[in-house]
């Protein structure tokens, strides 16, 4: 097919374009969290995360000491440096830096380019050069306080993981990373289990009523979550679990259920039936060809549903809010983002893209090491 | 009526070459037919004409004009596949009018072609139905239908018989050789493994072998005077015997002294100077019949019998030579399992080879 | 860590409680019950392998039953009562909602969620299978494109919260409007109506990918002679796309289509995230959930009316998958 004569070679570079244009698209707004995530808090806000390895223009203010200050003349002269002042040693470290603009007032803090004077409004005149020299020149000592001088410098490119700190310490998503690992293991692993053996009778077991089963097990693949939620509940606290992590593992356990049997009996149907028989020839029960031949065999389902089961209960967020507490020791990460983050620090941004990659993080690196079964999985599921 | 022609065509994918140095001329009317074991090369040469794959070298040309870089719509072929390649969603009728109607034919046009196509392979009562409700052999012929449709200069088939069952695909050959008979004008190209197929349908076999061509000409000139010991062996079922053995006497008929103890005379002139040279003596084994004479060809004991009533199969043990042979006698031979047998034939039966290739070609 | 420990502890009590149950359940049938042995071992074998199946289709069927089966009918029956749950009042709750126009901006916000994000990831996701489909990249195209599936519906509007900010060096979108001249930022998730699509977008870039994946292997699945075939006929490739290819994957189209409709119907986190149902968002999953808490009654009435909208595709995967045992 790739070798069709007289092809047009035109359409093949169309088509190349198309793709990275697609993925390019697909990839930016995930790019862009991620590269927000290490940056500066206070560059986030002053230049795209797209130019983040460019330098950034931000303001600054320096307190010329007048202590400094000595006479010449009869005027009073302070000479110093802006970037060497020790307010602003944490961005100069090395007390150098690049002046763009600078000012005298707050409002203005970029009225004049680096190597004018400026008049202070005082009396006298200040100056300052690109590299951050000044000079003070003023008719009249100063007294307690030194003319403020506000800048606008070129500064290098930061990235930090002080966003992953404040997050992972500070905030509590710590705690929510490991309320959310809390949900999910469990939730994962046990309806496995029950789902395999149910799987096997609706695959290799023949008894009246099997088909009618089988369809309402495909019925129930879509009864909305929705509808569970308030009879549950009210079931689990007339029964004593109320809201709870108990709560939780066996809703998920219910709500992931039909998509494990429907996915395992599938696959397990697959199997070569003369595998089964012989081993049935060969005096194995049913329990035994389940456990000794289908379980093993059918591994491949198995991993396909255990990840879309994980992505799942990783992911969700509505069955966290109705069947957990809201507070801090059972909130999940879901939970915690969309409730306390974006209310209370809605403006945020550092931290905001750090918390949401500290939660999409496991679920990523689960979906690249296993991508091959959740296709499998997935094709398994839709298509017939 | 399209004449093809291949100049040096060769097929690589990257270092490695499928074939190489294809040189063939097919001339107006003509079926031929290529033929060789699997792996040879012939479906990919196919293709090539086809335009389904690239030709990495040499030229291709229909009715003079070189075709290499032509797509393959543009080519005036049509190709019937192996698995007939029915469009599952379209009913017999829009299968084959659908190259009509990417031709922007008119709708009296179209109705035109399908009804004669149709007509020819007794399709008029099918055309409504899905693939999905035709049997193997109806599939099989809307496929040749929808090339027929096109009115193609040159007609390509890929094997397609392979997916009928066996009685299906006698009825079905003769089905093919009859529609060549009533379009003998047009040009197609057949390719099988089934040599069968081969020598009933061809005017001319192709026979490729290791990336190349082994042999080119009309059924029986293959049979009669294959050209090399792998045409000898390819064509003809079971396949030649080959004895070792060297020539004592020469001239417009040569002797030769056989490995294995017998002598045979050859009617393949030679020169004085062949003699002593090493040769493969052929036989086909319907041409060996049992004798008493002194003077056989080859003595063996028979090993197994296959007895098949019009005819019977011997097995020979191994000789003094390593070689091992086997005869097909007609009719009914029972009680000949375990006894010594000598065996014989005409001069004018009898091939020999020289380093594989025919005395007879010798120029 | 107590949480984590009780996890653990759970998942050995529970998966040695599944164990123990089918296991000793087995051994129960075999050997006391209906022992394969004595006079009647013969008539035991038969009874205890009808018996079996039930044994071991009993935890699942007891789940899905309290979990799934019964909600549907203890969410009708609590959609008959008032707030307080005590005081029944027939339909009082849905006729309460159709008088209501928070509720109806829902169901039209919803349908128009139903037509366009089905729509168009299955469309982008189509198309996306056949462009990467032959390219040598193209798996790791495919890759990317799947990657959102992976995300949260949470952390997928957190991300494309970044793109929609305000602030015209956080958001792109805001960030191209002046790049191309504009004067003053817009915050999308404010513009009426508009606002819905946007919001559409987050999901659509999160399902595209699984409606990619599907379709690409019912793609690679057609097959390639009756391509060549159309070649042969003359078809170009815009031809062989649409006359050829998609109608043989009809079938596989349309799973997709109903997969991601029934999802479009559940997904509350996308709206209750960016927008929290405000400036004519609200869908009914998102609507539902503000009810959820304050008063049951119309909660379980709003997740009824979803039920009612999802049965039809679970009428059709019924006989569907009825068809398919047969």
């Amino acid at each position: 097919m790739d070798s069709i004569a007289g092809k047009k070679s035109r359409l093949t570079w169309a088509v190349n374009i198309a793709v990275v244009l697609l993925v390019i698209l697909w990839l930016i707004p995930t790019i862009g969290l991620f590269v927000s995530s290490f940056r500066d808090r206070d560059q986030i806000s002053q230049s795209g995360w797209w130019v983040a390895p460019l330098p950034v223009e931000l303001t600054f203010r320096s307190r010329v000491d007048p202590r400094d200050q000595r006479e010449e003349n009869g005027r009073f002269i302070i000479e110093g440096n802006v970037f060497a002042d020790p307010a602003n040693a944490a961005r100069f470290p090395d007390g150098r830096g690049e002046v763009v603009r600078f000012g005298i007032r707050g409002a203005a803090p970029s009225e004049f380019p680096a190597g004018a004077e400026a008049e202070l409004r005082t009396g006298g005149t200040l100056a300052v050069a690109r590299d951050g020299a000044f000079r003070v020149d003023a008719p009249e000592a100063f007294e307690r306080r030194g003319p403020t001088i506000y800048f606008e410098a070129r500064t290098p490119p930061q990235f930090t993981m002080q966003n992953y700190w404040t997050v992972l310490t500070a905030d509590g998503m710590d705690r929510a990373f490991i309320n959310t690992l809390t949900v999910t293991i469990p939730a994962t692993i046990i309806p496995i289990l029950i789902a395999a053996f149910a799987a096997y009778a609706l695959a290799w077991m023949r008894f009246p009523g099997r088909a009618l089963l089988i369809a309402g097990i495909v019925g129930l693949l879509v009864v909305p979550l929705q509808l569970a939620l308030v009879p549950l509940l009210r079931l689990h606290t007339s029964i004593g679990i109320g809201q709870s992590f108990m709560g939780i593992w066996l809703a998920h356990t219910g709500f992931g259920m039909p998509l494990a049997i429907y996915l395992l009996r599938n696959y397990m149907a697959g199997l070569p039936r003369d595998i089964i028989e012989s081993a049935r020839v060969d005096g194995a029960t049913d329990f035994q060809v389940f456990t000794r031949i289908v379980l093993p065999l059918s591994f491949p389902a198995l991993a396909s549903f255990a990840i879309f089961q994980f992505l799942w209960t990783w992911n969700d967020l509505l069955v966290a809010k109705v069947f957990l507490p809201s507070g801090p020791d059972f909130q999940v990460m879901t939970v915690k983002i969309a409730d306390d983050l974006l209310g209370s620090r809605g403006g945020d941004w550092g931290i905001l893209a750090t918390a949401a990659f500290v939660s999409i993080g496991v679920p990523l690196v689960v979906f690249f090491t296993l991508q091959r079964y959740l296709v499998r999985g997935l094709l398994a599921g839709s298509v017939k | 009526m399209a004449e093809l022609k291949l100049t040096g065509v060769e097929k690589a994918y990257g270092d490695v070459k499928v074939l190489a140095d294809i040189n063939l001329a097919i001339h107006p009317g003509e079926l031929v037919v290529f033929v060789g074991p699997s792996g040879c090369g012939k479906s990919t040469l196919l293709r090539m004409i086809a335009g389904l794959e690239q030709i990495t070298g040499g030229t291709l040309e229909i009715d003079g004009m070189v075709m290499n870089d032509v797509h393959p719509s543009q080519r005036g072929i049509a190709m019937v596949f192996q698995s007939y390649a029915l469009y599952p969603h379209m009913t017999v009728r829009d299968n084959m009018a659908f190259a009509l109607k990417i031709a922007k034919k008119t709708g009296a046009e179209i109705d035109a072609a399908v009804t004669r196509a149709a007509r020819i392979l007794q399709l008029d009562p099918l055309l409504d139905r899905l693939p999905k409700e035709l049997s193997g052999g109806q599939r099989q012929r809307v496929a040749i239908g929808r090339a027929i449709v096109r009115d193609p200069r040159v007609y390509l088939f890929d094997e397609p018989l392979s997916n009928l069952d066996a009685a299906l695909r006698v009825a079905t050959r003769i089905e093919i050789a009859q529609l060549k008979e009533s379009m003998p004008d047009s040009t197609m190209i057949y390719v099988t493994h089934d040599q069968v197929e081969a020598m009933t349908l061809a005017s001319r076999i192709v026979v490729l072998a290791n990336g190349g061509i082994a042999q080119v000409g009309s059924p029986m000139e293959l049979y009669t005077k294959p050209e090399n010991e792998f045409v000898a062996q390819f064509i003809g079922s079971p396949a030649m015997n080959l004895l070792p053995g060297r020539i004592t006497e020469t001239g417009a008929q040569t002797r030769v002294a056989l490995e294995g103890g017998g002598t045979a005379r050859v009617a393949i002139p030679t020169t004085e100077g062949d003699r002593d040279m090493p040769v493969n003596l052929g036989v086909r084994p319907e041409d060996l019949v049992a004798s008493d004479d002194a003077d056989y060809l080859y003595r063996g004991k028979v090993e197994i019998t296959e007895a098949l009533g019009e005819l019977t199969v011997l097995y020979f043990a191994r000789d003094a030579s390593g070689a091992q042979i086997l005869a097909k006698l007609p009719g009914i031979h029972s009680g000949m399992r375990g006894k010594e047998v000598s065996l014989k034939t005409d001069p004018e039966r009898l091939h020999l080879f020289h380093q594989g290739r025919s005395l007879l070609y010798r120029s | 860590m107590t949480p984590m420990l009780q996890g653990l502890l759970t998942i050995v009590i529970g998966v040695s409680a599944c164990v123990g149950y089918f296991y000793a359940a087995n051994l129960f049938l075999d050997k006391v019950l209906l022992p394969a042995r004595g006079p009647h071992a013969g008539r035991n074998i038969n009874r205890a392998n009808r018996i079996r199946p039930w044994i071991f289709l009993f935890p699942a069927l007891f789940v899905l039953g309290l979990y799934l089966v019964y909600p549907v009918i203890g969410s009708f029956h609590r959609s008959l009562f008032d707030r307080s749950g005590e005081t029944f009042i027939g339909l009082g709750n849905y006729v309460a909602l159709f008088n209501a126009s928070d509720f109806r901006i829902s169901v039209f916000n919803n349908l128009l969620w139903i037509i366009v994000v089905p729509a168009s990831a299955t469309f982008i996701g189509l198309i996306a299978a056949q462009l990467t489909d032959r390219l040598t990249w193209g798996n790791i195209a495919k890759s990317m494109i799947f990657m959102p599936m992976a995300i949260s519906f949470v952390g997928a509007s957190l991300i494309w919260k970044f793109v929609y900010a305000v602030n015209p060096d956080i958001g792109l979108i805001n960030a191209f409007r002046f790049a191309f001249g504009a004067e003053r930022s817009v915050d999308v998730i404010q513009i009426p109506f508009w606002n819905n699509f946007f919001l559409m977008v987050i999901l659509i870039w999160i399902k595209t990918g699984f409606a990619m994946v599907i379709l690409s292997a019912a793609l690679r699945g057609i097959p390639e002679e009756t391509i060549e075939a159309a070649i042969i006929d003359g078809a170009n490739p815009w031809q062989v796309f649409f006359r050829i290819k998609v109608p043989q994957i009809m079938g596989t189209i349309v799973v997709v289509w109903t997969t991601i409709t029934i999802l479009v119907l559940k997904v509350f986190d996308i709206v209750y995230t960016m927008t929290g149902g405000n400036f004519g968002t609200e869908i009914l999953p998102s609507y539902m959930m503000s009810y959820m808490f304050r008063d049951d009654g119309r909660a379980t009435a709003v997740a009824f009316v979803i039920m009612i909208l999802v049965l039809p595709v679970m009428i059709w995967n019924i006989v569907q998958a009825r068809r398919e045992v047969r």
